[in-house]
C-alpha cells in the first residue's frame, strides 16, 4: 500500500481550495479577477504538495519546493489580509493551506538535522523560528481576515506599527522600570551569595535558613509590593526593594547548595595542600559553585522583572511598563498594552540571554558545556 | 537528645525563626520610632520613657511596620471572630482566591500534561514547540494579567474564570517542563528493556514513561500551584471588585491600612504552604502506593 504524507495530501487540497475559491464573501468566483495571480500561485504551490504526497521520499533539490512555497503562501496570504472586504471560505482555506505547509517544512528540515556540528545548530534554530513566524503569520491574517476589533487582539502588524510610533513613552517606560529591576537585582542576589558565604561557616544556621528558604520561594511575595511603595515612595527604589526581597531567597538558596557541590577528592586535596578556609573557598568552593549561582540568577532574572512590574500596578510616577500596561488597559489601548509587553519579554529575553552567556564563559569547564566536545 | 536536637533540623529553624521574628521587632521599633515621637510630640507629652516608645511602636494603628503580634491579632479578628460570610473575614476573600487558583491550576496542570505528552511523541512539535515553552519561562508573562482580564470582559466572561485563565497559564508552563523531563527520564536501557519485551508505544507509555515521570511531575506540581497562586492574586488587583486576597492588598494600600496588608499576606502565604504541603502528601502517598521504599 502506498502510504501518503497527510500533511502534504491535506495542505496541497486546501491550497487547491484556495485557488478556485471566493476571498470575498456575495462575490462570484472568477479565476481571472484581481486575485489572479495569488490563485495561480496557490494552484501551483498545491498541485506540487498534492504530487509530493504520494511519493514516499522526496529527495533532491524537490523537497525544497513545499518549504519554499509555503513562504510565497504566507506574503499571498498577508497581502489578501490586508485588502478590503468580508473574508469568505478562499481565504480561510489558504491560511489553513499555509498552516499544514508550515508544518511540513518543519518535517522536511527535521529529516536533514544533522546529529551535531554547525548544520545541526542552523536547523535548531531555524525550526523554532518557523514555528513563531507560522504563529505571527496566522495570527495576523486572523486578526486582519476576521477583522477582529483592536481592543480585543490588534493584529501583530499593528503592535509593530504602535511601537515604533512610540518609541520615545516606551524608552522612558523602560528606563523607570530598568532602575528598580537591576537597583533590586544587584542588591537582593548581592546579599544572597554574601549571606550564604557569611553562614557557610556556621551548619547550625544554614540548617534553620534553608528549610526557611525553600518555603519563602513558593510564597506569593510579590504581595509584598504595596508595603514596598508605602515605605519607599513611588519612584523605582520601592520597586528595587520589591525585587530585593524576591530576589534574595532564591540566591541563597541556590548558593548555598553550590557551595557543597565540591567533590570529596577535591576537598581533600585541598587539605594536602594545607590550604586555609579562605584558599578552599575562592580556590576551589566558589567556582564550583558557580553553576549554581548562575542557576539562581537565571531564576532571579524573571523574577525581578514580575516584581518591579507588579510592583508599579501599586503607584508609580506617571511612567513605567507596569503603569504603562495598567493604565492603557483601562484605556482601551491594547496595542499599546501589547507593545509594552513586546518590550518586557524582549528586555526578559536578554536579560536571561546575557546571563547564559557570561555563565558560559565563565563555567566552560563545567560537564554541561563539554559535552559533545 | 540535646545533640539529636542540634543536628536535625527542627531546632535550628525554630532558633533563626526566633532571631527573625527578633528582628522585626526591633525594626519595627526603627521604623515606627519618628512617628511614635512626634504622637508623643503633639500630645505635649514630653517625659516618656524609652519602654513608652517602644510599648508605642508596637501598638500604632497604621504603623509603617506592625508587629507580628498586631498582624497575629488582625488575623484572629478576621478569620476567627468575624463571620466566613462577611465581606470583612478573610476566611471570605480566601475562598475567593482558593476557588480560582485550584480551577487554574487543574486546567492549567492538565493542560500542562497534556502538551507534555504530546511533545514527548511528536517529534516536530517537540523542536518547535518547546524552545517557545522553555524561552517563555525567561519573559513576564505576569504582565498580560490586566489585560486577559478586560478581555474577557468583553466576552462578558466575569467571575472566577479570568482569574482561573491567569493562573492556568503561569502553572503551566512549569508543569509542561517538568513533565517533558519525567517523560523522558527512562535511560535507554530501560526502554530498550521495553522493546525486547516487544511493548507497543502505548505499553511503554503507560507502564514505564508515566511511573517514571511521576516525581518530575509532583516537582513541577508544587512550583505550578505555587504559580497559580500568585497568579490569582496578581488577576485580583485588576478584578477587585469580587475580593480575594489580592483585592484586600489594593484596598489596604489605598486606605492605608498596613496591618490589613500584612493580614492579608500572611493568609496568603498560609495558603501557599498549605497547597504546596497538600501536593507533598499526594506525592508521598502515590509514591508508596507505586511501591517506592
Amino acid at each position: 500500500m502506498a502510504r501518503y504524507n497527510l500533511l502534504l495530501a491535506f495542505g496541497g487540497a486546501a491550497a487547491i481550495f484556495a485557488a478556485v475559491g471566493s476571498y470575498t464573501l456575495d462575490v462570484p468566483v472568477s479565476l481571472f479577477d484581481d486575485h489572479a495571480i495569488t490563485r495561480l500561485i496557490f494552484g501551483i504551490v498545491g498541485v506540487t504538495a498534492l504530487r509530493q504526497s504520494g511519493e514516499p521520499d522526496v529527495t533532491g533539490p524537490q523537497r525544497w519546493n513545499v518549504p519554499f512555497g509555503s513562504l510565497v503562501i504566507a506574503i499571498e496570504l498577508i497581502s489578501l489580509a490586508h485588502s478590503e472586504g468580508v473574508r469568505a471560505w478562499g481565504f480561510y482555506a489558504a491560511a489553513f493551506a499555509f498552516w499544514l505547509l508550515a508544518w511540513r517544512a518543519v518535517d522536511v528540515i527535521l529529516a536533514e538535522q544533522a546529529p551535531r556540528g554547525r548544520n545541526r545548530l542552523l536547523s535548531d534554530l531555524a525550526v523554532p523560528l518557523i514555528f513563531g513566524f507560522t504563529l505571527v503569520v496566522l495570527w495576523e491574517v486572523l486578526a486582519r481576515g476576521l477583522q477582529i476589533p483592536m481592543v480585543i487582539l490588534p493584529a501583530p502588524s499593528a503592535i509593530l506599527g504602535k511601537l515604533f510610533t512610540s518609541l520615545p513613552t516606551l524608552g522612558a517606560d523602560f528606563m523607570q522600570t530598568i532602575q528598580g529591576i537591576l537597583g533590586g537585582y544587584v542588591i537582593g542576589c548581592g546579599a544572597g551569595i554574601l549571606v550564604a558565604v557569611l553562614i557557610d561557616r556556621v551548619p547550625f544556621l544554614q540548617r534553620g535558613l534553608l528549610p526557611l528558604g525553600n518555603l519563602v520561594s513558593a510564597l506569593p511575595i510579590v504581595g509584598v509590593a504595596p508595603i514596598m511603595v508605602m515605605w519607599f515612595g513611588f519612584d523605582w527604589q520601592s520597586k528595587a526593594a520589591v525585587v530585593v526581597v524576591m530576589t534574595f531567597f532564591p540566591q541563597l538558596v541556590n548558593t548555598v547548595a553550590g557551595l557543597s557541590a565540591a567533590g570529596a577528592m577535591e576537598r581533600d586535596l585541598m587539605k594536602t595542600y594545607a590550604a586555609s578556609y579562605g584558599q578552599t573557598l575562592f580556590a576551589l568552593r566558589l567556582p564550583s559553585a558557580l553553576p549554581f549561582i548562575f542557576n539562581g540568577l537565571k531564576i532571579n532574572s524573571t523574577l525581578a522583572l514580575i516584581g518591579a512590574i507588579v510592583a508599579e500596578f501599586f503607584g508609580t510616577p506617571i511612567v513605567g511598563m507596569g503603569f504603562r500596561i495598567n493604565t492603557e488597559v483601562g484605556r482601551m489601548n491594547i496595542d499599546m498594552v501589547w507593545a509594552t509587553i513586546v518590550v518586557a519579554a524582549l528586555c526578559g529575553s536578554l536579560f536571561y540571554g546575557i546571563l547564559a552567556f557570561i555563565e558560559k564563559r565563565v563555567t566552560f569547564w563545567h560537564a554541561s558545556y563539554r559535552q559533545g566536545a | 537528645m540535646l545533640k539529636a536536637l542540634w543536628s536535625g533540623k527542627t531546632l535550628p529553624v525554630l532558633v533563626v525563626s526566633a532571631i527573625l521574628i527578633g528582628l522585626w521587632y526591633v525594626g519595627a521599633i526603627l521604623l515606627n520610632g519618628d512617628m511614635q515621637r512626634d504622637a508623643f510630640a503633639n500630645a505635649n507629652n514630653t517625659n516618656y520613657t524609652f519602654t513608652d516608645l517602644v510599648i508605642g511602636t508596637w501598638s500604632q494603628e497604621r504603623p509603617k511596620l506592625p508587629a507580628p503580634d498586631q498582624i497575629l491579632a488582625e488575623l484572629q479578628k478576621t478569620v476567627i471572630d468575624t463571620a466566613p460570610t462577611s465581606k470583612r473575614s478573610l476566611v471570605y476573600h480566601g475562598t475567593v482566591t482558593l476557588a480560582a487558583t485550584l480551577l487554574g491550576f487543574l486546567i492549567g496542570s492538565a493542560l500542562g500534561m497534556v502538551l507534555a505528552i504530546l511533545v514527548v511523541h511528536v517529534r516536530s512539535l517537540d523542536k518547535s514547540l518547546m524552545p517557545w515553552v522553555v524561552a517563555s519561562q525567561t519573559i513576564p508573562i505576569i504582565a498580560l494579567a490586566p489585560m486577559i482580564i478586560v478581555i474577557m470582559n468583553q466576552f462578558d466572561i466575569t467571575g472566577l474564570v479570568p482569574k482561573s485563565i491567569i493562573a492556568a497559564y503561569l502553572s503551566f508552563f512549569p508543569v509542561t517542563v517538568g513533565m517533558v523531563k519525567g517523560l523522558r527520564s527512562p535511560d535507554p536501557l530501560q526502554l530498550d528493556l521495553m522493546r525486547t519485551y516487544s511493548a507497543s508505544r502505548i505499553q511503554t507509555f503507560f507502564k514505564l514513561r508515566i511511573p517514571a515521570s511521576v516525581p518530575f511531575l509532583f516537582a513541577s506540581l508544587k512550583v505550578g500551584v505555587a504559580a497559580s497562586l500568585v497568579g490569582t492574586v496578581v488577576a485580583e488587583l485588576t478584578k477587585s471588585e469580587d475580593g480575594g486576597f489580592g483585592a484586600r492588598l489594593l484596598a489596604g494600600s489605598y486606605y492605608g491600612q498596613t496591618i490589613q496588608i500584612w493580614a492579608a499576606l500572611f493568609a496568603a502565604a498560609a495558603c501557599a504552604w498549605a497547597l504546596v504541603s497538600l501536593i507533598g502528601l499526594l506525592d508521598r502517598a502515590v509514591t508508596k502506593a507505586m511501591g517506592a521504599r
